[in-house]
Order: C-alpha cells, then structure tokens, then sequence
C-alpha cells in the first residue's frame, strides 16, 4: 500500500478505527450531534488546507474566510441564477480561488511581503471581499444570498440538495481525501521543499529551491482546497450573508484547529477540530442545560483554549500525544 | 572554474569590496582571507546570489552569475554553507540533506540514498535520525556541507566552517575536504580564519583587506608578505 508509506502499523491501525467510528457514527447520532459532526469534519477540513500553507510552508494567512467565502459565492449564485449543479460551480470557486490565492501570493512573494506583513495582506483581502460583497447586486449584497429550500424526501447528490447525512459523508470524503493528499504532499518533493522553506528560507534557497514558485504553489493548493469547503458550507446552511462568511472572526475560527492541534502536523487538524468543536458545542449544552445564558461563552472558551496550549503545549496538543501513543517514530 | 574580474559592492556608501579580481582554477582549493570586515563574506554574497555587485564580473565556467538568485547559482553548479549555520532545525539530519539531494535526484527514494552516502563520508551517519536542533555546532557546522555537497555542486564555497571547533574536529574536517578534492575533483572557495585549516588546505591564498585584494599566492608565501603582516598587526614602526 503505497499510501500508507511511512505510516506506523499502530498509527493505520487507530486511523482505520477512527474512520470506521466516523462512518458509523450517523447511524446513532441525532440530529444535533451529526450537526456537530459536520462541524467538526469542516474545521477538520479546512484546517488541513489551510495547514499546507502555515504548516508546511511557513506563510501565515489571517484571511482564509476570503477562500471558504469566494467558493461559497461562486457555487451559490451559478446554482440560483443558472440551477448550475454545485460540481460544475466548484469548478468555478476552484479557479476564483486560485487565482484570489495567485494575486495575494504574488504581490506578497514577488515584492517580498514577509511575516506580520504577509499575514496583514491577507487580512485585507479578506476584508475587501467583505465590503465588495457587501454591495455586489448580482448576490444580493448585505441582503445575503438564499438557495431554495424544500423538503428532500430523496438525496440529490447531483445539486446537492438533501439530508445532513449526506452532507456529513460528504465533508467526511473531503477530509479524508485532505488528509490522504497532505501525507503524499508531505512525502514528495514539493512537502520536503516546503519545510525547508518554512525552517530557513535563506538555506532552502542555496540548496536550489525556487522559493516564489513552491510558495505560490502552497498558496494556491490552499486556497482551491478552502473553496471546497465554501462550496459545501453554501449548500449546507442555504444562506450566505458577507457579513458573516467573510468575516475575519471565521479566519480565526478556522485556524484554531491546526494551532491547538499542532501546526505542520497532519493529525493535528483534526485532533485540533475535535477538540475544539466538541468542547465548544458541549459546553454549549452544558450552559443551556444549567439555564445559563452568557453571551460570547463560545469566544471566550476558545480563547482560555489557546491560552493553554500556548502555555502548556506549545506544539499543539498531538505531537505530545502521539510521543505517548508511540506514533512518533 | 571561478573567474570574479573587478568586482564592487558598496553599501550605504560604505565600500565593502572594490575592483576584486581572483580566480579559482578547476580542482583547486583556494581560501580568502583578512581581517575582520575586509569584504570576504561579501564576495561570497554577491558569488552566491545573495547581493548583487554594483560593477565587475563573476562568471562559472565561462558563463555569467553575478545577479542571478541564489536558487539559480545553487544549478549553474555552486553549492554554499553559511557562517552562522542555518540548519532545518525542526527537521532531521537525514531530512536536511535530503532537501539538497532533491536539486539533483528524481525521486524522494535516490535523494534519500545519496544523502546517507553523503552523511557517511561526513561521519554524520551516525545522528542521520536526530534533529538538526538537537546536534552539537560542529555536527551543525558538518550539516551544513554534507546538505551543500548533496546538490553535487562543480564549486563549493565554504564561509568560516572551522571557526570555534576544536583543532581534532578541525583537522578530520580538513581530511574530508582533501580527500573530497583528490577523489571527486571537488574545486573549494573558503573563507577561514582559521591559518591552521587555511595552511593545510589552500593551495592558494587571496587576502583581502578594505574591500581589496592585497595580496595572492601560496600559503607559505602570503604569510610573508609584508603588506599582509601589516593589515594584520598593524605598520612596522621605529621606537
């Protein structure tokens, strides 16, 4: 098995079972936990993507709801204005989204936008999409963006119209497809550049590697594999407002995963996503059940989360875990 | 092999090098020397693709570098190691060279079997599974040039690679850039402060001293060289 290269036989055996677990796992859920289960394998998702960039390359993008936010609207609005099917409208956040990625990639790289500054770019872009969007008529603007909504008695996979069951297996073959890309990526050429860029640019450089192209590379490859998740996310919730989908707080939501998780790992994502969604919903009912009504709990309980792993656990919560599971190698 | 004609690189109008011209002949080992801040490791900025000169001429078996980026010098069959190292620290040894082979092998697979021949002939094999954080300075300074020779460059320039390693370490590192030479007709560029490496490897020395070349010639000659004597303990004076 060429995919499972450099996997330790305990590391494939607990990410088969967790696989099994997460195949199962609609089957008992109710409504609400397949609810969460979906969130989970999101931020799972894009977390992963969003990792190519940080984790491997060492480029830190604040503004990666620019990415969820283009796909969204791109699939969106071909489906409410020509019944396009979302597959042919991915291709079209796809390519908005690579090219959103080349033109940030490439004011940043070719003008040597670093660093804060880098990140400061992405912000922007984000935050130029918000506003745009704001006042782009084809999209209805701050008014938002709803798909037509009936009651699905079958699952139509083709406009993606149906039950959260299917949209959970769906954002469960998207993480997994991430995860099985990354680990090849990581084990190719291009990952091992990436790390050598991300570790010491000046070095990666003498030893050849052309660090414009395999930067863009990371940029681009992320930011087509976010707008899948926007494309998932637009059919999902039906509606699509730039205030919120834009917004820089889904940026941040969206890296915290990989950042509690640990940075440049592959697990970490999803550790990260598991953690943080599920800690965060069931504190929520927590809170509901106790009759507490707080509002801005959730905020404030991902910010006690990164304050910990920050101080504890400054590689992210999987790398010491997997020393002690033994995965480390 | 390396022909650098008139070379100029001011910074701030400060001038670091002027008018440099030195040449370094196929299967040589040639070393630069001088006092701090003479403009060496300048030179091997602006040969490395790091700086650009502001005039002059640096040209790799007849073909022109100076101005091309470092990722271009490193194909056109040039490989460099860093005064202060700068090792993938979160990566391992073996990884670290790994990256270099890569500039040369197809696939991930024969980059991962020319680099352990690689940290076998810099006795790094041993640590090839640590972390490039975790070595000493000298295995970090070793790192270095095994990473370099992995993208199997024509010329290896190498920037201060002796400096704070004991004489032992010093004279095994020596050993493995003769036996390099000999073997491989590896040409080598060095900048050393280090007279003990620099007597027992050059076959020729340039020294540089204000961002100019003052003197060339073998080892034992150079040392002799009253412009040198006085650049480096200062004019001879009558009490």
């Amino acid at each position: 098995m060429k995919l499972l290269e450099g996997v330790p036989r305990r590391g494939a055996i607990l990410l088969a079972a967790l696989l099994a677990l997460l195949i199962v796992f609609p089957m008992f859920a109710s409504g609400y936990l397949l609810a969460v289960g979906f969130l989970i394998l999101y931020y799972a998702y894009v977390g992963q993507a969003w990792n190519i960039m940080m984790g491997f390359a060492g480029q830190l993008s604040l503004g990666h709801s620019l990415y969820v936010g283009l796909g969204a609207y791109a699939a969106a609005a071909l489906y409410v204005h020509f019944g396009l099917s979302p597959w042919i409208g991915l291709g079209a956040s796809i390519a908005l989204c690579a090219l959103a990625g080349a033109v940030i990639g490439f004011l940043a790289f070719r003008f040597g936008v670093g660093g804060v500054y880098f990140a400061i770019l992405t912000i922007a872009f984000a935050e130029f999409a918000r506003i745009g969007f704001d006042h782009f008529a084809w999209v209805r603007g701050s008014s938002g963006l709803f798909l037509p909504v009936a009651n699905y008695t079958e699952n139509d996979l083709w406009n993606l119209r149906g039950s959260p069951r299917m949209f959970y297996y769906l954002m469960l073959a998207l993480t997994v497809g991430a995860f099985v890309l990354c680990h090849a990526l990581l084990r190719s050429r291009m990952g091992y550049y990436w790390l050598a860029i991300r570790e010491s640019p000046e070095a990666a450089q003498a030893l050849g590697v052309n660090l414009f192209r395999y930067k863009m590379v990371a940029v681009v490859l992320s930011a087509a594999m976010t707008s899948l998740a926007g494309v998932v996310f637009a059919f999902y919730y039906n509606n699509l407002f730039p205030e919120q989908i834009f917004h820089i707080s889904r940026s941040i939501e969206l890296i915290l995963g990989p950042i509690i998780g640990g940075i440049g790992t592959l697990v970490g994502p999803l550790v990260g996503a598991l953690l943080i969604t599920g800690l965060a919903e069931g504190m929520r009912e927590l809170m509901l059940q106790l009759g507490i009504d707080v509002p801005g709990v959730k905020q404030v309980f991902y910010g006690v989360c990164l304050l910990l792993v920050v101080m504890f656990l400054p590689e992210g919560v999987w790398p010491p875990l997997a020393k002690k599971l033994r995965l480390d190698r | 092999m390396l022909a650098v004609a008139t070379l100029s690189k001011s910074f701030r109008g400060l001038r670091a090098v002027h008018a440099a011209s030195f040449s370094v002949p196929e299967g040589s080992i040639v070393a630069l020397i001088g006092p701090n801040g003479a403009g060496k490791t300048t030179i091997f900025n602006m040969i490395a693709g790091v700086h650009t000169p502001d005039s002059g001429e640096i040209t790799l078996l007849d073909k022109r570098i100076d101005g091309l980026r470092p990722d271009q010098v490193c194909a056109a069959g040039i490989g460099r190691t860093f005064q202060l190292v700068k090792p993938f620290a979160g990566l391992s040894a073996l990884d670290n060279v790994i990256v270099g082979a890569l500039h040369k092998e197809r696939s991930v697979a024969a980059a991962r079997i020319h680099a352990l021949s690689i940290l076998k002939k810099l006795n790094l094999d041993s640590k090839a599974h640590l972390n490039a954080s975790s070595l000493t300075l000298p295995d970090r300074k070793r790192l270095e040039v095994a990473r370099a020779l992995a993208t199997r460059p024509r010329l290896l320039l190498l920037d201060e690679v002796m400096a704070g390693l004991r004489p032992t370490e010093c004279d095994q590192i020596v050993a493995v850039f003769r036996e390099l030479n000999r073997a491989e007709g590896l040409t080598i560029l060095l900048i050393e402060h280090v007279m003990r490496a620099v007597m027992a490897l050059a076959g020729q020395v340039v020294v540089l001293h204000h961002g100019e070349v003052i003197a060339r010639g073998a080892p034992q000659e150079v040392v002799r060289d009253p412009a040198v004597l006085e650049c480096y303990l200062g004019e001879e004076t009558e009490v």
